[in-house]
């Protein structure tokens, strides 16, 4: 019998052992394990991923084991060897929080086939036990964006960009195609911090842009130091970034967008409870309340709230798709005609700024 | 009056504040290794520096409270440092490394309950209507009182060092550790001080960073600025006024590169995060070689444990 | 009174036993932490120490043990000449990367011929880099007397950015959906650096560290290089009596630490890391500097100091997961290891005595 096939037979057996028994309806009680690339005290990112494994531990009760979870886990061999921890361990389905473990998520799941996995921002599904999910923040930022070209009085925005990836650049485009709707003469500065966690470098990189006349910053960053540098100048406001930030309401914190993880993971849970449990490759918004906009603080005059509001619910609804034509690309050629939707291959690997935004994406 | 963009008082107010804390590190560890012992565990004592400061400013509530707990806690890294290389006659190197390494974990460590939490605020020193004065007001008359207190630091060692006796025997014992013995100064006495008061402004360096500059707790807050600290140093010619000018040049590269990306200049922006890198590099060489040569104003007994063969 | 009176020469059993004694020291300090932490000390320095060897998952972790001793050993092994002569490469962290970048860029580039001789040709451009990388501050040093230690260590923040270019630039995934990181070295079978015993963890860079653990000892014990290493670090002036130039002793010890460090990050990235990504660098270089010094730069030494290492890694993280433990613990840990073995140290070179009265 060689190491492959003890491994597979070993986590088998701790899977039954553990996992309850699975029939052919579904499963009595399943183990959910999560894998985090920073601190649950970031207070970002991670930290709404381990909110989401919070409300598992809420709904389901006994039927579901959601303790076991991972921090500060480094993309790669680690990575690797975490998640076969952790899968001959017994747990059945796993969630891997970060695009960087996608090489990792899908060679262990071909040695695991009986365990589910599912990774956080990823393209690649190797084998059928593996599955996709995001969230189409874009949308959130449609809604920050009005705001933001409606709040600015220097009709400066700022954003504070992690890295040059398709997320990153919808994100731009979102805000900069919103407020641009509301405020014609508005401009936005990108600033790039190769980071998304680093509250020195966003303090610097915020402070960077406030000192350049911006009075809206809008950040992909996860901490909440660009907030408290804003706050240190009057009349400059910012949004909450994966969390709501609360403590920064009612200002410089106007808004903000909150991945909100745990309907996905209810559903991921429940159906392998019931037995409806199949791969799937999951994007979705504000309607299925993965993306919230935070509380709009009164800070926003009541008009530009309702405004921003019904941009939301129309996204919700529907009824309005963020990127919808006529738009043309930064060089001038058309990308999208009147009336006509992005396609989600478009959005995907969208490496492209959109007109009227100043400046180059790194290369 | 603007250059591409960017308001040159702007900019030299903000490269005064980005300096702090090298500027703090730097002249601390100036004054150890003027005693001649080399410490780079600098990176370690600024992040205890401001775990330690934040912890204390969060549970007193006092800002002033804590950069003094900021201060101890380097300062009782340090002890650990000074121990281990002169009482049990550790090599200097690997301790300061190991010092690193453990300060940057037990940080970690006593930092895991205050993650995103916002400190008591440090309040800017109110000048009144000197601040509003154009040009100057803004660079010399708008800052947090830790700006010049780092400024009155860098005098009060230059002027130690230079004309009092203390600073003198500070100095034999750097450049020659057995005359000094001999001449009857408790060199390991002597060290062991210095190292605590290298410790302690590391420690003021890494809770302004924690408490006034980002301010938060985060894990490796410091991110290199400890041994940016120690380059500083070298190039400072380990005389006083040139660690000013030394951390204003590299604080003020840092701040210069993120203003250029936010006026929107063509330039590469991963060229320009490397630069305060490659420009101390720089630095450090013309440093080397030529007139200023740097071997020959360091503390002769630099790096040299020092023991009393009886 | 005690005094310390230093010995004629390094005692031989203080030597061996002090590394245990410090292992000893820090499980027991260590455990101390993990009490005031909350955790049970004897559970959690189990977990770290013996479950990976004999527990219940051993025989996936022992592979998992070599993985991750393999870079450090390599690179601990390079550092320790240089460290010898008291030349201080700090900077393996940078030469770590670029040597992978090197190496995986000319993989890249001729992706996807196949050819066994392409694998070969990376290794040496693996080595080439690092090389490359390290003989910036030794040139540096020779030529103007900069202090090594702050060039290499500013070279690795360099190179961390040139890393973040390669990822998001000229080495990424064509067909990655734009997103950073270089296509995956799993799908490129010639050039990927493969485990040569399945479940041991045992790929070319772990075998690389072999030789280099025995290469390293017939330098020191036989070649004249070795002799010159030795006796610049223990007595530079009587060196230059001997005749040993100092420049050519920089540039050796630097140029064969980088190049080591070169290769680990080259079979790190075509094997257990699989890419050229932006968090790619995991701190092997600055970790392996620990390990030096734990093996007393020894080769035989920092071969069993790298297998220390790598259990309390892969120990730490099973104590994470399984106990809670927060990661940084097993850092401080790390640092502990390294403080006692530093003050042990002192029972090697120096006797204590006890004395009655004052001294004169």
């Amino acid at each position: 019998m060689n190491r492959r096939t003890l491994m597979a037979t070993a986590a088998l057996g701790l899977g039954l052992v553990f996992g309850g028994s699975v029939n052919a309806a579904g499963m009595d009680k399943v183990k959910a394990c999560f894998v985090y690339v920073g601190p649950v005290g970031d207070g970002g990112w991670t930290y709404q991923h381990d909110q989401g494994r919070l409300a598992l531990i809420e709904a389901f009760g006994d039927k579901v084991d959601a303790s076991t979870f991972q921090e500060n886990v480094p993309e790669g061999a680690d990575a690797e060897r975490v998640l076969t921890q952790m899968a001959l361990s017994g747990c059945n389905i796993i969630f891997t929080t970060s695009f960087g473990y996608m090489d990792a998520t899908n060679a262990v799941a071909a040695k695991f086939p009986d365990v589910k996995f599912e990774h956080a921002t990823g393209y690649k599904r190797d084998t059928d036990n593996v599955s996709t999910y995001g969230a189409r923040f874009y949308e959130g930022r449609a809604v920050i964006g009005t705001i933001a070209g409606r709040m600015t009085k220097s009709n400066k925005i700022g954003y504070i960009a992690s890295f040059p990836i398709p997320e990153v650049i919808r994100g731009i485009n979102s805000t900069f195609l919103h407020a641009k709707k509301v405020n014609p003469d508005v401009t936005i500065s990108v600033v790039w911090a190769y980071t998304w966690f680093d509250p020195a470098k966003e303090a610097d990189a915020a402070k960077a842009l406030i000192e350049q006349g911006v009075d809206v910053i809008v950040q992909h960053t996860d901490s909440t130091a660009p907030l408290a540098e804003a706050a240190k100048t009057a009349g400059v406001v910012g949004f909450g970034q994966a969390s709501d930030m609360a403590a920064y309401k009612p200002s410089p914190r106007v808004s903000s967008i909150i991945d909100n993880w745990a309907p996905y993971y209810l559903k991921r849970v429940g159906a392998l409870l019931d037995g409806s449990y199949t791969q799937v490759d999951s994007w979705e918004g504000i309607s299925a309340g993965e993306v919230e906009i935070g509380e709009i603080t009164d800070a926003v005059p009541a008009e530009v709230k309702a405004e921003a509001e019904a941009v939301r619910d129309a996204i919700g609804a529907g009824t309005y798709h963020p990127f919808t034509g006529p738009i043309n690309k930064q060089d001038g050629s058309a990308w999208l005609a009147d009336g006509v939707t992005a396609p989600d291959g478009d959005l995907l690997g969208m490496n492209f700024y959109v007109e009227g935004i100043v400046g180059d994406i790194p290369q | 009056m603007d250059f591409g963009g960017i308001n040159p008082a702007v900019l030299v107010a903000s490269l005064m504040v980005a300096s702090v804390p090298i500027m703090l590190a730097a002249i601390g560890e100036l004054v150890v290794e003027k005693a001649g012992v080399l410490n780079l565990g600098v990176e370690g004592m600024m992040i205890m520096g401001a775990i330690c400061g934040f912890i204390t400013a969060v549970q007193t509530g006092s800002p002033v409270l804590g950069f003094v707990g900021g201060a101890l806690g380097a300062a009782a890294l340090a002890l650990v440092f000074a121990v281990l290389t002169q009482v049990l006659q550790a090599n200097q190197v690997a301790t300061g490394l190991a010092l690193t390494l453990f300060g940057l974990g037990l940080s970690s460590l006593m930092g895991q309950g205050y993650v995103g939490i916002k400190p008591p605020l440090t309040g800017q020193v109110p000048f009144g209507p000197l601040a509003d004065i154009p040009v100057l007001g803004r660079i010399f008359f708008s800052h947090d009182p830790m700006v010049y207190l780092s400024i009155a630091i860098i005098a009060a060692v230059w002027a130690v060092l230079k004309f009092s006796r203390m600073g003198l025997i500070l100095r034999a014992v750097g450049e020659n550790h057995d005359a000094a013995h001999a001449l009857g100064y408790k060199v390991t006495r002597i060290r062991i001080l210095a190292i605590l008061f290298g410790g302690a402004m590391a420690g003021l360096g890494g809770a302004y960073l924690s408490l006034v500059r980002v301010p938060q707790w985060t894990d490796g807050i410091t991110a290199g600025a400890g041994w940016i600290a120690l380059a500083i140093v070298v190039f400072a010619s380990w005389k006083p006024w040139r660690v000013l000018v030394g951390a204003y040049l590299f604080g003020g590269i840092s701040v210069l590169q993120l203003n250029l990306q936010a006026a929107g200049a063509r330039i590469p922006v991963e060229y320009l995060s490397m630069s305060p890198y490659l420009i101390t590099i720089l630095v450090l060489v013309i440093m080397s070689s030529g007139k200023g040569r740097a071997s020959m104003s360091a503390p002769a007994a630099l790096g040299q444990n020092f023991h009393a063969a009886r | 009174m005690l005094i310390l009176e230093k010995r004629p020469s390094p005692s031989r059993f203080w030597t061996y036993a002090t590394p245990i004694l410090a292992v000893a020291l820090t499980m027991i300090a260590g455990g101390a932490l993990f009490a005031l932490l909350g955790k049970d000390p004897i559970v959690a320095i189990r977990t770290i120490f013996w479950d990976p060897l004999f527990g219940e998952f051993a025989f996936y972790l022992r592979g998992q043990l070599l993985v991750k001793a393999g870079p450090l050993i390599l690179i601990a092994v390079g550092l320790s000449l240089g460290f010898r002569a008291g030349i201080w490469n700090i900077g393996a962290e940078g030469q770590y990367i670029i040597g992978a970048i090197f190496g995986a860029g000319v993989g890249l580039a001729v992706f996807p011929t196949e050819s066994r001789w392409i694998f070969p040709v990376m290794i040496v451009a693996g080595a080439f880099g690092g090389w490359l990388w390290a003989m910036i501050p030794a040139i540096l040093k020779t030529r103007f007397n900069t202090n090594e230690i702050l060039v290499s260590l500013m070279l690795v923040y360099v190179a961390q950015t040139i890393l973040s270019k390669a990822a998001t630039g000229f080495l990424r995934n064509p067909q990655g959906m734009g997103f950073p990181g270089s296509r995956n070295f799993s799908s490129y079978p010639t050039a990927r650096n493969v485990e040569l015993i399945s479940g041991t963890g045992m790929h070319w860079g772990v075998v690389a560290a072999f030789i280099a653990v025995i290469a390293a000892y017939v330098l020191l014990q036989r070649h004249i290089l070795g002799f010159q290493i030795k006796l610049a670090g223990q007595a530079p002036r009587a060196a230059r009596f001997a005749g040993v130039q100092p420049t050519r002793l920089v540039v050796m010890c630097m140029g064969i630490s980088g190049a080591l460090a070169g290769l680990a990050g080259m079979f790190e990235v075509t094997g257990p890391a699989g890419q050229i990504s932006i968090d790619f660098a995991s701190g092997y270089g600055f970790t392996a500097i620990i390990v030096a010094f734990l093996g007393r730069l020894n080769p035989v030494g920092i071969l069993l100091a790298g297998l220390v290492m790598a259990l309390t890694y892969v120990g730490g993280e099973m104590a994470s997961t399984n106990l809670g433990l927060p990661s940084a613990a097993i850092q401080a840990f790390q640092g502990m290891l390294l403080f006692f073995l530093l003050a042990m140290d002192l029972l090697s070179n120096y006797r204590i005595r006890f004395l009655k009265g004052r001294a004169a």
